[in-house]
This record gives C-alpha cells, structure tokens and sequence, in this order.
C-alpha cells in the first residue's frame, strides 16, 4: 500500500442527550508520500475534528484509517500513543512548547517516549539535527520566552521531526505570527516537503492554502472539494522579494 | 521513559515552585521528626526503666504476703502473718528450678557512728541474698549460714548509709550501733541508684534475717521472699510451682483466694512500662494524624499542579507519552516531596531528642528501626496520597487538555 494516509467511508458522531451531530460524514481519502494538503474550512466544517482523527487524538465512531500501512481505528489509547509518537510529528497554532524547558530538551521530548529507549548522547545529538534542519541550532539552549514566535514555531517543527515521522501534521501553523514570519514558516515547510516529507495543514487562511500542493475544502463535515492548487507561492522567492524592497515608511 | 529521566524531571518541577515545595513538605517534617524524637525519648525512657528492672537481680521472683480473712474480717493487701520462714525454707526444699532463696523482713532504725546518725532501712535477709540481687560487695564480703544461725551482728552496708555515716572513712571492720545495738560492718554494697519506684536503693543495712527477728523488731513473720530461678523459661513454672505449694501449705481451698502475691521480674517490668507504653501509643497516635495532615497537604497541592499544567500534560501525551508514563511522572514527584520532608524530619527529630537529652538531661535513644519505619512511612504517605491526582493527570484527554486555556 502506497499511500500515506487512506480514510475509509470515515464518520465521527457526537452524541448529547438525544441530538446527534455528526462532525465528519463518510469521508474516504487518500493522501500520497510526499503531497503538502491543506484542509480549508469555516469553523464547524469539521477540519478541526478531521486533524484529530487523521492526528490519531481521537478515533472515528465509524470507518477505517490506515495510516502509514497501519489501521489505527481499532488501536487502544496507548496504542495510539505510539503511533503519535512515532509516526506523526504536530505543529500547533500556539507552539505548545514547555515552558522554562531549553529548546533542545523541547525537540528532544518525543524521544524520551520512543518505546526504544534512546540514549541521552544520541538524543542531544538528534535534537541538534532537526533544530539545524529549521536554521535553529544556535539556539539550542535558548528558552522559548527567550525566543520570538517565529523561532518558537521552528523548534516546534524541530520537534515534530525528530523521531522521523510519516507524516507532518500542522494545525494553523501561522495563526499567531505575522505575514513576514508565516511566509518564513511557509518556507520550512516547503523546504521539507521538497526533501520528501509529507505535510499536511489546516488552515482557514485562502493565502496560506496557496504554499500547498492540494487544497481541500470542508464544509458540515464532507469534502466539497479536492483539487491541486494553481498558482501556487513560493515562499523563499516572496520572502527575498520582501527584503529588497524598501521599508513602507523610513524614518529620518 | 528511564526512571532516572523521570525522576530528574519530578526534581525539576519541585524546583521551580520552590517555596510551595518547601511549604508543602513542612507538614510531613514535622510529623516525621515529632515521630523520631518522640521514639527517641520513649525508648531512653524505657531503657532507663529496663536497666532498673535489672538492678533486682537476674531471674527473680518475689513473694509477698496477701491479704487474708480471719472469722470473716478482710485484711488489706501485704497484711502481716501470711508469710513463714517455714514457707520459705519449704520453696528452697520442693519447687524444682530454683536457686536460691532469701527469706526477708524489713524494719527501720536509726543508726549511730561516733557522733554521726541516719536513719535507714534494715534488710533481714538469707546470705543468699547478694546473689540473688546481683549485688556486688566492693569491699569485704557478705554475712555466712554461721552468722545466721547465731544472730550474729554483722552488717553489709548500701553506699549511701558509708557515705552519710562514715564520710571518707573506710567502714570496714568498724563497729556501729543499730538501735543502739553495736554491729559489726563486714561488707560494703556497690551503688544501684534509684529502683523504680524512685527510692535510693543504696540506702540499706543488710544482716541476717534471724538477726532482726530476735533482736531488733521481735517479729517472725516475713515481709517478703526473694526466689531466684535457674533460667528466665523457667519463670512462669517456677510461680506456679511457688503458688501452688503455698496454697497447700495455708490450707487455701479452691474457693479462697491467695493470700500471698508472686510477682517475677517480668512482671513487675511490664507494671512499671506500662505507663510509657500507653504514652508511646498516644504520641505516636498524635504523630500519624500529623503525618496524614502533611499527606492531604500534598495531595491539594498536587491536584493544584496537575490542573497549572494541563497543558503540558496535552502536550506530553500528544507527542507520545502513555497513561503510565504521565502517572509516574506525578507520583514520583508526591514521593519526592514526601520522602525529603521525611529525610528533613528524620533528621530535625534526631537533633531534638539530641537537644533534649543535652539540656533537659531526658535520656533518648534513637533506633535505626524507627527511623528506617519513619522513612518508608513517609514515602508512603506520597504515593497514597499522590495516587489521586497522579491518576487525574494520567486520564486527561489530549485534545482537551491542549485546548486548555
């Protein structure tokens, strides 16, 4: 099986009292090695439900997942646990770093709930690689509140590379970071992607949806529709365009 | 996750909030070391009661007169007349496992050397006697079956009675009046100290039992009987074997009661510790409700820890950690906290009792086995009391705790 994610007639059903909602409705999807997706949607259009399920934070009441080869709907809470934790790597919108926790020991985090227990030597020195990967390595043993929200949002994406994962799950990468630092986010996110990583990203940003390489667009929990991306951004060319052009207003 | 991570992360957590950790921890140091000092002065306490039992004697069974009924009147308790030197003679005769035996009567004098005079206990007594006490005679020696059969008047006399009566002179050999009848001293006691009952035990005159009944108090009765047995398992068949054949000798039927009382070693210990032994229970009582208060303290502040880091606990979770994984982060950091407030009370106990017995002169004596029991109770309370909160964490849902604002 080729594919990295395969959502089968997948639905998710809240139940209150005697009201049924049903979040996501009979979704089958299939999602390739290497694509950059991005998941569109107002808010209740189920995106966010649809992140938890394809994230493996929850499960869907009906339908299969498979995921990396794997069918992850019939697995237990630490089951799913691991699979989190090996084969998917999260970016959140708000960071979601530790607090008064360096930068390395943050990416070094996933590592230490590996079931194959890895040795603090070779953890520091993975950590060091994926903070190089996203241009952070000088800045190994910074605190996030020593960091901007740029950087932050670097070692996030350090973090959820470290244990090599599948999958790259980001849920409203840029919600909290201005234009000049989301299109520098776009563009790790890119550079990964062009070196093979598979990426996938909920956002209700139409600019945003323009870095990736298909954009689907959810409403009342179905897939309206599923299409490549035209005139899609670049983000390296935009930011060094950004640079050369001359500040909107100089000061004297 | 390696335990030693785990562990390194619950000291961390303790270290950020350093002034509650420390809060925290106070209720647990303060029932651990009001635990040790109080095991500590109990003990010295004990010893102390312990090391005076062992002053009468090894193996030692005393007999005294019971109360009896004559035509219908009720004496009281230690009643004259109830005990004969026939009774006796007839226990060194007949119970198997017995040593020695001493007859004694007691009567107090005044005595009188050169110009000096005190007033003390005179111990009519057998020659075995100084055996059966363990009393060493540092200087002569002790009265013969000789002088017992004669009346002789001869003395052994206690530390006290040399030190008030004959000063920095050697009493030996010296010739003192006891009731104004002259006594020779043939032998001077080593000092005991106070006896249980907080008497001065070196303040006697021994001589022989015949002595004081034919010349100074006229009495033949006897005010008690000092009976040592062969072995201390022996005990409990040599007061029987004594009880029954005196209830022979006094004609006692199955419906009267003993008119005498048997008393061993063991059980005039356990009298005199019983005293402590309740106050033990009810320290340590006090103790354990200070510990289970110090065990709620970590409790509330747990539960207050786990909900600050939700978010951090939706954020270990999603990246990988197991239920199990987040439950011995949080348990290990209750144990932490208990088991250094116990550590921190152990020793702040052991420098109370140090304290105590230097300036308040109490005597303590710190166990091994009540600080090890002190140790382990205290890492208990951690996990019991850190279970509850450890389990909350480890049941949060990842996608609610992550939204947890």
């Amino acid at each position: 099986m080729s594919y990295v994610i395969q959502l089968e007639h997948v639905w998710k059903t809240y139940r209150t009292a005697d009201v049924e909602l049903h979040a996501v409705r009979d979704v089958s999807l299939r999602i390739e090695p290497g694509e950059f997706v991005a998941i569109m949607g107002a808010s209740g259009s189920g995106k966010s439900t649809m992140m938890n399920i394809l994230g493996c934070l929850d499960r869907p009441t009906q339908g299969h997942y498979h995921l990396d080869g794997t069918d992850v709907s019939t697995l237990d809470r630490d089951g799913l646990a691991d699979i989190r934790n090996q084969k998917i790597g999260f970016v959140f919108q708000g960071f979601n770093l530790l607090t008064r926790t360096s930068a390395a020991e943050n990416v070094e985090l996933p590592m230490m709930y590996a079931r194959q227990a890895v040795g603090s030597r070779e953890m520091r020195k993975r950590a060091l690689e994926a903070l190089d990967m996203v241009g952070l390595s000088k800045r190994a043993d910074h605190h996030p509140n020593q960091l901007s929200g740029g950087q932050q949002q670097r070692v996030a994406i350090a973090r959820a590379l470290v244990n090599r994962p599948a999958l790259l799950l980001a849920d409203e990468p840029t919600g909290n970071l201005d234009t000049k630092t989301s299109i520098e986010i776009m563009e790790v996110f890119q550079t990964l992607n062009d070196q093979g990583i598979t990426v996938i990203m909920v956002t209700h940003e139409q600019d945003i949806a323009q870095y990736n390489k298909r954009c689907l667009i959810m409403r009342d929990g179905v897939v309206r529709s599923d299409e490549p991306v035209r005139n899609r951004f670049n983000a390296k060319a935009q930011r060094e365009a950004l640079a050369a052009e001359p500040p909107a207003v100089s000061l004297p | 996750m390696t335990p030693l991570a785990t562990f390194s992360l619950a000291l961390r957590a303790l270290q950020r909030n350093k002034m509650r950790s420390t809060l925290t921890m106070l209720g647990i140091v303060i029932g651990v070391g009001a635990v040790v000092a109080m095991v500590g002065i109990g003990n010295g306490a004990k010893s102390q009661v312990e090391a005076q039992i062992a002053t009468l004697g090894q193996n030692v069974i005393l007999i005294f007169p019971g109360s009896f009924a004559t035509g219908g009147v009720q004496s009281g308790a230690g009643g004259v007349g109830t005990l004969k030197l026939d009774d006796a003679k007839a226990i060194a005769a007949e119970v198997p496992d017995v040593l020695a035996v001493s007859p004694g009567t007691r009567v107090s004098a005044q005595l009188g050397y050169g110009n000096q005079n005190w007033s003390s206990s005179i111990a009519g007594e057998g020659p075995e006697y100084f055996e059966i006490r363990q009393w060493e005679i540092i200087s002569g020696a002790g009265f013969t079956d000789q002088d017992v059969r004669s009346a002789g008047k001869v003395a052994v006399i206690g530390a006290t009675v040399a030190r008030q009566l004959f000063g920095e002179e050697d009493p030996l050999g010296q010739i003192m009046r006891v009731r104004n009848v002259p006594f020779q001293v043939v032998g001077v006691l080593r000092a005991k100290g106070t006896s249980v009952m907080g008497t001065d035990q070196d303040d006697v005159v021994v001589v022989p039992y015949t002595t004081v009944m034919k010349r100074l108090s006229g009495m033949t009765n006897l005010r008690m009987i000092s009976v040592q047995c062969s072995a201390e398992d022996r005990t409990a068949a040599v007061v029987q074997g004594i009880t029954d054949l005196m209830r022979q000798r006094h004609r006692l039927g199955p419906d009267r009661e003993n008119d005498f009382m048997v008393r061993s070693q063991q059980e005039i210990a356990e009298m005199a510790t019983a005293t402590s032994r309740v106050l033990r229970v009810l320290l340590g009582a006090i103790a354990s409700v200070s510990l289970i208060v110090g065990g709620i303290g970590i409790m509330n502040i747990m539960l207050v820890s786990v909900t600050e880091r939700t978010r951090e606990i939706g954020i270990r979770i999603a990246l990988g950690a197991h239920g199990a994984d987040i439950l011995t982060q949080f348990l290990i950091e209750a144990v932490t906290l208990s088991s250094l407030g116990g550590v921190i009370g152990i020793l702040l106990g052991l420098g109370t009792s140090t304290l105590l017995s230097r300036f308040a002169g109490w005597p303590t004596l710190t166990s091994v086995d009540a600080i090890v029991v002190a140790f382990l109770f205290s890492a208990a309370v951690g996990v019991f009391f850190g279970l509850y909160p450890a389990k909350k964490a480890a049941a949060l849902d990842p996608i609610d705790a992550l939204r947890y604002e």
